[in-house]
């Protein structure tokens, strides 16, 4: 085994290029654990974490793109203007985790369990991949992570980051585990409010081989919410009965298995307790802000 | 591969399997032991360290991560006699039964401290969620962050 230590992306690129069994680390919360218990032996290890192309944030036409390698502590400090990030950001492992983990490595390793990914396909993200030479591929979400620890990066390729359209309009991510911290999520969700576009996103971690959207549901919900007025006037009262109705329509999207951490039955009932808490969450938070 | 770091203000360097973690470096080839090998996937926290003055799991970091950057560990915060505001409020408080967490408990509790002098319990909850103590129930363990953090704004 050798570690390659590129300073650039440039080099690293070429690297991957040259040497396509090159794993990439950057936090090393799941790589090293791999490494650790003796259960994977790349042939060679590329370090990433300080590349400076993948630490940064921009934002331009009303899009915003996060780098693969700015840890979750820093989307904590720094990035509020995104809560269901921030809120599933802050829900990873412990302060020593997020000081280390970030959503290139939740991308590369395509854990159904990942917690930023629910948000990422809520946002309806792209994710940037690139080879050398400049060559940079752009993919939905929902055509990157392909199954579970699947996804469609290239040997050959690297993770650049992500990039989403910003929407206006309240949204949350909430996590069903044993502990409030150090837990692998046993269902999460994330729900997002597009008010310009009047549309409801909701998406499934931990609950299917893939994130999963609710389509079913979200036309649901923003179609009531037409019916009730309530688009228009945040105080227009929505029957109890359609929020029930949208956990319902949520939680049939949901394809859960039994495993180690929980029943497919508790997985199926838990996203309808969070998909009816989020939308009301939601609804709450158009009253305070008049839905501005 | 070659690793030269510079740990607790000294520059060291050694030779180690590519693989090597940093806390395999610090403790089987540095001979620093204070920094505690149990879970090695990052949930006990027990080999808490600083790296580039971030709080992180030593295990969790390849050595070769560490080459050419700043490494700090429980061993640099007592100095000649005197030990940390820290380590005294452990001993004082009981927060100390078998040990094994307390180095990694003591660099996460001096982490939090010099980031928020004065954390409400429920911060103090959040930022050891990642440090796992199986003896004292953790009751101890808080009373000392609060005297610890008392005695550090004097």
């Amino acid at each position: 085994m050798h570690v390659l230590l590129p300073r650039t992306l440039e080099e690293a690129l070429e690297m991957k290029a040259s040497a396509p069994p090159a794993v990439p680390i950057a936090g090393g919360t799941d790589l090293m654990v791999e490494l650790n218990f003796d259960r994977t032996r790349p042939q060679a290890i590329m370090e990433i974490s300080r590349l400076p192309e993948l630490n940064v944030w921009r934002r331009e036409n009303g899009t915003f793109s996060l780098g693969a390698g700015v840890p979750y502590s820093r989307i904590v400090r720094d990035l509020t203007e995104f809560r269901p990030l921030v809120e599933a950001s802050r829900t990873v492992g412990s302060p020593q985790i997020r000081n280390r983990g970030t959503v290139g490595g939740n991308l590369g390793t395509s854990s159904p369990a990942g917690d930023a990914l629910p948000v990422l396909a809520a946002y309806d993200a792209e994710v940037v991949l690139a080879k050398a030479g400049g060559k940079i591929r752009r993919l939905p979400f929902a055509q990157f992570m392909t199954g579970p620890k699947k996804n469609a990066l290239a040997p050959d390729e690297l993770i650049l980051g992500t990039r989403w359209k910003v929407v206006r309009g309240p949204g949350s991510f909430s996590k069903i585990g044993t502990r409030n911290a150090m837990v692998i999520a046993l269902a999460s969700l994330c729900l997002v409010l597009d008010e310009d576009g009047r549309s409801v996103r909701v998406a499934l971690g931990s609950v299917g081989p893939t994130i999963l959207r609710a389509p079913d549901a979200e036309s649901f919900a923003a179609r009531a919410m037409e019916t009730a007025g309530v688009w228009r006037d945040p105080f227009g009262p929505l029957p109890t009965r359609v929020i029930e109705e949208f956990g319902e329509r949520v939680a049939a999207a949901a394809k859960p298995i039994d495993d180690v951490r929980g029943t497919a039955a508790y997985r199926r009932h838990a996203c309808a307790v969070l998909a009816q808490r989020a939308l009301r969450w939601a609804l709450d938070d158009r009253k305070l802000t008049g839905a501005r | 591969m070659l690793i030269k770091a510079r740990i607790n203000d000294e520059w060291r360097e050694a030779d180690v399997w590519p693989g090597a973690s940093l806390l395999f470096f610090l403790r089987e080839t540095l001979g620093l032991v204070g920094s505690k090998n149990a879970c090695e996937q990052g949930e006990c926290g027990s080999c808490s360290v600083w790296l580039d003055g971030e709080l992180v799991c030593s295990c969790l970091v390849l050595a070769a991560q560490a080459h050419g950057h700043e490494v700090r560990t429980v061993e640099a915060l007592a100095t000649d006699d005197r030990l940390h505001p820290v380590q005294e409020a452990f001993i004082q408080t009981g927060a100390v039964q078998c040990g094994f967490c307390t180095p990694g408990l003591i660099v996460a509790v001096a982490d939090l401290l010099e980031h928020d002098p004065r954390p409400s319990e429920t911060i103090i909850r959040e930022a050891l969620a990642g440090n796992l103590c199986r003896c004292t129930g953790y009751a101890k363990i808080i009373d000392a962050v609060k005297i610890a953090a008392g005695r550090m704004q004097k």
